[in-house]
């Protein structure tokens, strides 16, 4: 790991309740460009937290959070700015139920990038073709099934062409035969070089595409490593029983 | 028989005392057009207003926690607004619609000479108050994931409102702003209090001219009562087109 790394979090803490309850606490973490980031824990683990707090969706309690080369906790800082390079994928969607897929896609693009509406939209239908969602540009998030959802969601993200992209839980809300149309697209992404932090259950996702698996439980990183000395050889007790509950 | 036909006679005799002779059918005309502005007029005002106290009160409490945190400026900004807006609100909610009318008309406006701008000032900022806790409501019953993924994509907090959620919000408050445009055209029959010629006070006036209670208040409760149908039945009408996108 570099000194300039893409993102860099330092001691990075979330209390609430004046630190009765302890989200996270004390996160230390390097991210470079191009790495698959996937992180696992328990629930409660504070995971979510994390991958929240690096779009400032948390506010932190402490740390910094330095993001290509900006302190994105200064409160000078314009958040809004840097929350354009940083795509967000959510558990439940958050589709914009009033709008139809093509609009949820080029809003943003057209309102904060000033893009022609023209422009927008051929971006949109690209995207949407390569997810294979091109004929539903005019259909209503609510005429579309979950999987398709969280396709849009993602492109939508594409759109603003973010430097990273953060994932939480994307595929936790589908019906089983759903998650792997949106794992497929993930992973078309992570072989594109894409950046990503993914929080997810999926094992076998974080198995055979992710670069580094962060494992977190009780608001820190317990263990941080490759794939293989996650899965293969895990260090700690935690992640060891972790993994004896979920495999 | 004899008497029907005679009671036909003299019903017809009384309508054209009330509403022919001296052409008083124009006190009632010119009574519905001045009602019709006064309603239309302050409901602009309201909704302006209201939408403004709703998006101060609804921000501070949705961000109180996440402000508190990052401090500074618009923190203490939002925190006198908000005061600002919740003692505006209760005064006015306080307070019976005629006696602020009359508290406008003779004491702060008493310079004006334009009564029915009085009666629209009046009504509007009366309005407001209510606007403002009925589009409060419907603010808050916006899932938080609107929010957070209208700021992921880059928007502001404000573009996210206006982009966003204001629009989802216009579309599920639509019902209960009828009914406040149904209560505000009927309160607005209290504009004689002041001398204004209101579709209330024509017929009062006609009823004062001819010593006929019946024919003109009849006359004035059916004029009052179709309006009201009419703007349901156009209400309903918008509400469909827009929930026919959603389906």
């Amino acid at each position: 790991m570099s000194a300039n790394a893409f993102i860099k979090v330092t001691d990075l803490k979330k209390h609430y309740n004046g630190g009765e309850v302890k989200a996270l606490d004390g996160v230390n973490c390097e991210i470079n460009k191009g790495e698959v980031v996937v992180i696992i824990g328990p629930s409660g683990s504070g995971k979510s937290t994390f991958l929240r707090s690096l779009n400032l969706l948390e506010i932190p309690t402490n740390g910094e959070i330095i993001f290509n080369g900006t302190d994105i906790t200064a409160p000078k800082t314009n958040i809004n700015k840097h929350r354009q390079k940083m795509g967000m994928v959510f558990q439940h969607f958050n589709l914009f139920p009033n709008m139809t897929v093509l609009k949820n896609m080029t809003s943003a693009p057209v309102t904060i990038l000033k893009k022609s509406k023209e422009e927008a939209e051929k971006k949109a239908l690209e995207l949407l073709e390569r997810v294979g969602l091109k004929d539903r540009a005019d259909a209503y998030p609510s005429q579309l099934s979950g999987g398709q959802k969280q396709r849009v969601a993602i492109v939508r993200a594409l759109c603003m062409e973010p430097d990273v992209m953060l994932f939480d839980e994307p595929t936790s809300a589908l019906d089983p035969e759903m998650v792997g149309e949106v794992l497929d697209v993930m992973k078309e992404l992570a072989a594109e070089g894409m950046t990503m932090v993914v929080v997810t259950h999926e094992m076998g996702f974080a198995r055979e595409v992710a670069t580094r698996v962060i494992f977190m439980d009780e608001g820190i990183i317990q263990e941080d490593g490759t794939p293989e000395e996650i899965f293969d050889n895990p260090k700690c007790e935690r992640l060891k029983s972790f993994l004896g509950k979920i495999l | 028989m004899k008497s029907l036909e005679l009671w036909f006679l003299e019903m017809k005799d009384v309508f054209i005392l009330c509403f022919v002779d001296d052409n008083r059918w124009e006190w009632l005309l010119e009574g519905f057009i001045n009602s019709i502005i006064i309603t239309v007029l302050a409901i602009v005002i309201g909704l302006f207003f209201g939408i403004v106290l709703a998006a101060i009160r609804s921000s501070y409490d949705k961000n109180e926690e996440s402000l508190k945190l990052r401090g500074g400026v618009g923190f203490v900004l939002l925190k006198a607004l908000n005061g600002i807006a919740k003692v505006y609100i209760t005064v006015i909610r306080g307070i019976p619609v005629v006696v602020q009318l009359m508290l406008w008309y003779f004491v702060i406006l008493v310079s004006q000479d334009n009564d029915i701008l009085v009666a629209i000032v009046a009504f509007g900022f009366n309005s407001a108050a209510y606007v403002a806790e009925i589009f409060r409501g419907g603010i808050m019953s916006i899932d938080n994931g609107q929010f957070e993924a209208g700021r992921s994509l880059g928007f502001n907090y404000v573009q996210t409102m206006i982009y966003i959620v204001l629009p989802q919000t216009i579309k599920a408050t639509l019902p209960t702003l009828l009914n406040e445009i149904i209560a505000l055209l009927k309160e607005t029959s209290v504009a004689g209090y002041v001398g204004i010629m209101d579709l209330t006070k024509a017929g009062d006036l006609i009823r004062g001219r001819t010593f006929e209670a019946f024919m003109p208040l009849i006359a004035v409760a059916i004029i009052y009562l179709v309006t009201v149908i009419v703007l349901t039945k156009v209400f309903s009408i918008i509400e469909r087109r827009l929930r026919k996108n959603e389906r």
